[in-house]
């Protein structure tokens, strides 16, 4: 009696924290179809579909959205591409430096946002870089390119070695090896890890907002809107993204869930 | 099967060495496998028989030696240049092709014609026609294995190597695999070297057995022969069990060596052994060992007294622990065709068995080599 | 005859030329350039003086090391309070992510991965409107805080603009980095081992106690770290759900450097801020791999 109690009490502590972690999301999604009296979008007034029907109704807000995009996808190209070649490095290869290098690139992971973005704008201030959308895609990049190397050690340390032997065995030079045997096996890693860092990217706010001079990303425009009231355009596009990435993951999940069932 | 390229050559390994920072893996390692025999590296876990294989395959670098094949020097050729291919441990057989494109692997690697009519000949032969279109992940172990077979067999290479190759797979299928491994390397008529720490493996399946030990080769030859007669005690040890008895020269009887055991006279054929003085270490079988009670007549010359220690009942036999009058546990194992009594602890026997059953070894030897290795690796 | 155990350990054939060189330098090459050195030149501008009399006449550099001593006596209550803020956010997340990740290694075999999505889930929405959603939540009109105050719960009467509603952030915004190390930690143990625990007379308490806690360490320890050190240096949530007098030392940071544009005293607090950081994580981990990893 008392271990089904325990048991259940654990059943709904897990159930109360999942519900409060969907909680806020529940509320952006909602307030997606406010109609705000004023411009805070805060309080319940109205059901419409106003903000879903005219996204860009207030064209800062998708212009910032596109210069997000645009900052994503050069970040994830650039961060994926080190990430990746590092993580071959570090898990394919023995050189002398490893350890160091593995803690290295730790590190970045280990240094609060406020800190990596202080410090780079003192770099860009003494060298006299002008802040903008570049030194964005630098400071971006530095700090997603921890994250690939993170997930693609994770990746490439689960294949085994002896399958790269074996294309080698079966006449595989090294570069068809790597075509046809390495690169497809790491592909899913490279994906996810892409994925990842173009959603860092994208969400970025304090380490974008040391560095971005007079550019305005999505996160910074909600920020700037936040004194004087979001507009429920903005709860739109973030409904979008994120019930687009949940269908995404879910969709992988499904696919990967039936390919085991057909193994069976 | 018919090959464009030469026939199948001789594998030659010629002092090869090949050391890890201190340690010697392979020791001025110096064999010749013939062409198309089935040969099998032997050894307990870290003897070096996988770090010889991986060389033969060019996955490891020689530290010093030569691997030639025929007479061409393949030291120093990368592994997609050899005519030689791999059965690897655990297959390794690639996760994201079918089974069809993991066979046809090689051949597009090498651009061969009639791709297609070569990967369905294949996959008949190994009988996995039907699986073609699945992925490794979807068959069981036997399949799997038969795939990592064709696989390397479909390139027609000159030896084919055999990773521990049925180690991932239960009892009875192991039994199956190694027949069918057999027949396949005697239709093809390729040269086989497996490497396996399995002894039973080993003498079933090849034609040429090498025992190695700490990177060398201790005895190579016949499954019968290193069986019946070991030379050194860790071939005496590792491969079955054997008695081994410390002793001196007694002298020379018709064409039999009396040696002089503790309290007991032994006897061994004078042909098998040039000693002919002072210390020897004789050897015989647990199975080739009569065990009776004490009184009997009529049994084979060489007799020991003791008394039974412990029994053990194994179904086809019966093993027997006696000790006898020095003091030393002496093995003997008995078919079990009519069991009825098997003995008590405390009672006394003879154990009896015939001069040319025993044994010779170098008596400067140490007689535990080859007892407490590691099965598993 | 033995029967073979499938893992066996396989010598990685190792390559042992400057192509991992190659392969590293153009990452590791960025990361020195733009993660390594901007350090130096934190260094260096938090000892820079002023050119002139405003922010517009720039600084020259010197070694005016009261910056930190002038910065240090301004803002010490901010790193105080970010280190109080942030660490009983920390604990707070630990009670609430343990149970959920016990539960999902040992028992919630079919919805195991369902949860996951949805602890995952919260990233996929932008950081900022969640926070601000809290905003929502817990304003002065909502049901929540009707409710909490028709109980007599809330000295002030409210939770938005109080240090609760900022913990409250903080521990919403770190829960995930908490709960995923946690269950990777807990997930590798092995059932049987509690089974085993139980086997030997220890009480369901004793063995969590003995077996569960100990071998969940290594992911107590990450989590804890995971969440700490942004939890620190956050100040979304003090800007957002705290009043003027819950301001973190984030706050501080950001306003100084680019509301006030005043480098030297920016940079010196985020210095002494790394140099606090470092120094709390070295003793942390000393202190947890010496007396509790073992």
């Amino acid at each position: 009696m008392i271990k089904y109690i325990k048991s259940l009490l654990l059943k709904l502590i897990s159930i109360a924290v999942i519900v409060y972690l969907m909680i806020p999301i529940a509320v952006i999604i909602i307030f997606s179809f406010n109609k705000p009296k004023r411009f805070q979008n805060t309080s319940w007034n109205q059901f419409s579909f106003d903000a879903w029907t005219n996204i860009c109704r207030d064209q800062t807000i998708c212009r910032a959205l596109g210069t997000s995009l645009k900052v994503g996808l050069f970040v994830t190209i650039v961060s994926t591409i080190f990430g990746v070649l590092i993580s071959f490095a570090i898990t394919r290869h023995k050189f002398k430096g490893k350890a160091a290098t593995n803690l290295f690139v730790f590190l970045p992971l280990a240094t609060p946002e406020v800190i990596l973005g202080a410090s780079l704008l003192a770099l860009f201030l003494n060298v006299f870089i002008p802040l903008g959308f570049w030194t964005i895609l630098i400071a971006q990049i530095t700090f997603t390119i921890s994250f690939v190397v993170v997930v693609m050690n994770a990746r490439l340390a689960g294949m085994d070695p002896r399958l790269e032997q074996a294309a080698m065995d079966l006449y595989a030079t090294p570069f068809q090896t790597f075509r046809y045997v390495t690169f497809p096996l790491a592909l899913p890693g490279i994906l996810a890890a892409a994925l990842i860092s173009f959603s860092l990217s994208i969400d970025d706010f304090i380490v974008t907002s040391f560095n971005r001079g007079g550019v305005v990303t999505f996160p910074i425009y909600i920020w700037s809107a936040a004194q004087k009231g979001i507009p429920p355009q903005v709860n739109v596009i973030s409904s979008i993204m994120f019930l687009g990435s949940l269908l995404l993951v879910l969709l992988a999940g499904l696919i990967s869930k039936n390919r085991k069932l057909k193994q069976v | 099967m018919t090959t464009n390229r030469p026939k199948v050559e001789d594998l030659h390994l010629v002092n090869l060495t090949k050391s890890f920072d201190d340690f010697k893996a392979v020791d001025n390692l110096t064999l010749t496998i013939p062409a198309g025999s089935f040969f099998a590296l032997l050894g307990p876990s870290g003897c070096g028989k996988t770090t010889t294989l991986r060389m033969v395959a060019g996955l490891e670098e020689p530290t010093s030696g030569q691997i030639k094949l025929g007479s061409e020097d393949i030291t120093s050729f990368p592994p997609y240049k050899r005519w030689v291919n791999t059965v690897f441990q655990s297959y390794a057989l690639f996760p994201h092709l079918s089974i069809y494109e993991n066979v046809a692997f090689g051949l597009r690697r090498q651009k061969s014609a009639d791709i297609d009519k070569q990967v369905k000949a294949m996959l008949e032969l190994v009988e996995l026609t039907t699986l073609a279109q699945r992925k490794p992940q979807q068959l069981s172990g036997g399949q799997q294995q038969r795939v990592a077979v064709a696989r390397a067999l479909i390139n027609e290479p000159d030896v084919l190597l055999l990773d521990e190759p049925l180690g991932a797979l239960d009892l009875k299928l192991r039994r199956q695999m190694q027949l069918e491994l057999k027949r396949i390397q005697i239709e093809v008529g390729i040269t086989f070297v497996h490497v396996t720490h399995d002894q039973e493996e080993a003498m079933t399946m090849a034609d040429t057995v090498a025992v190695m030990n700490e990177g060398r080769i201790e005895q190579m030859g016949a499954p019968l022969t290193i069986y019946e007669k070991p030379r050194t005690a860790f071939v005496a040890n590792f491969l079955g069990q054997s008695n081994l008895f410390e002793g001196t020269v007694a002298g020379v009887e018709g064409d039999e060596l009396a040696v002089k055991v503790k309290d007991t006279v032994i006897y061994v054929p004078l042909n098998s052994t040039e000693i002919r003085s002072g210390r020897i270490v004789l050897g015989v079988r647990p199975e080739k060992v009569k065990i009776v009670d004490q009184g009997k007549t009529g049994l084979p010359k060489n007799q020991i007294q003791g008394s039974i220690h412990n029994t053990a009942f194994v179904g086809v036999s019966t093993q027997y622990e006696v000790l006898s009058s020095w003091g030393q546990e002496i093995s003997a194992f008995e078919q079990n065709v009519d069991p009825s009594d098997l003995g008590r602890p405390g009672q006394l026997v003879t154990l009896a068995w015939e001069p040319r059953h025993s044994f010779v070894l170098d008596p400067d030897e140490d007689l535990t080599a080859g007892l407490d290795t590691t099965w598993d690796e | 005859m033995s029967i073979v155990q499938e893992s066996i350990p396989v010598k990685i054939k190792v390559k042992k030329n400057k192509t991992a060189y190659y392969l590293i330098l153009p990452g590791i090459g960025w990361l020195v350039l733009f993660f390594l050195v901007p350090f130096f030149t934190l260094l260096a501008t938090s000892l820079q003086k002023p050119a002139g009399t405003t922010p517009d006449d720039g600084y020259l550099p010197a070694l005016r090391f009261s910056n930190y001593s002038s910065a240090l006596s301004e803002y010490y209550p901010q790193f105080f309070r970010s280190f109080v803020f942030s660490g009983i956010a920390t604990v707070v997340c630990l009670l609430l992510a343990y149970p959920i990740a016990y539960y999902m290694a040992t028992k919630a075999t079919k919805y195991r991965n369902l949860m996951l999505v949805l602890i995952v889930a919260p990233f996929f929405a932008s950081y900022l409107l969640r926070t601000n959603a809290w905003k929502t939540i817990l304003s002065g009109d909502s049901f929540v805080v009707s409710i909490l105050n028709s109980l007599n719960l809330l000295p002030d009467g409210r939770i938005l603009n109080t240090p609760i509603a900022v913990i409250a952030g903080l521990v919403y915004t770190f829960l995930p980095f908490m709960i995923l190390p946690l269950y990777a930690s807990l997930e590798k143990i092995d059932i049987r081992l509690i089974e085993a625990a139980g086997d030997l007379y220890a009480s369901p308490r004793q063995s969590f106690l003995n077996v569960v806690w100990p071998l969940s360490l290594p992911g107590v320890v990450s989590g804890t770290l995971l969440t700490f050190i942004p939890a620190s240096g956050d100040y979304i949530n003090a800007e957002l759900l705290g009043s003027i007098n819950d301001k973190m030392i984030g706050n501080v940071i950001q306003s100084q450097f680019i509301d006030l544009r005043n480098y030297p005293t920016a940079s010196a607090l985020s210095f002494t801020f790394m140099a606090l950081i470092l120094v709390l994580v070295y003793l942390y981990i000393s202190r947890a791999g010496t007396d509790e990893l073992v």
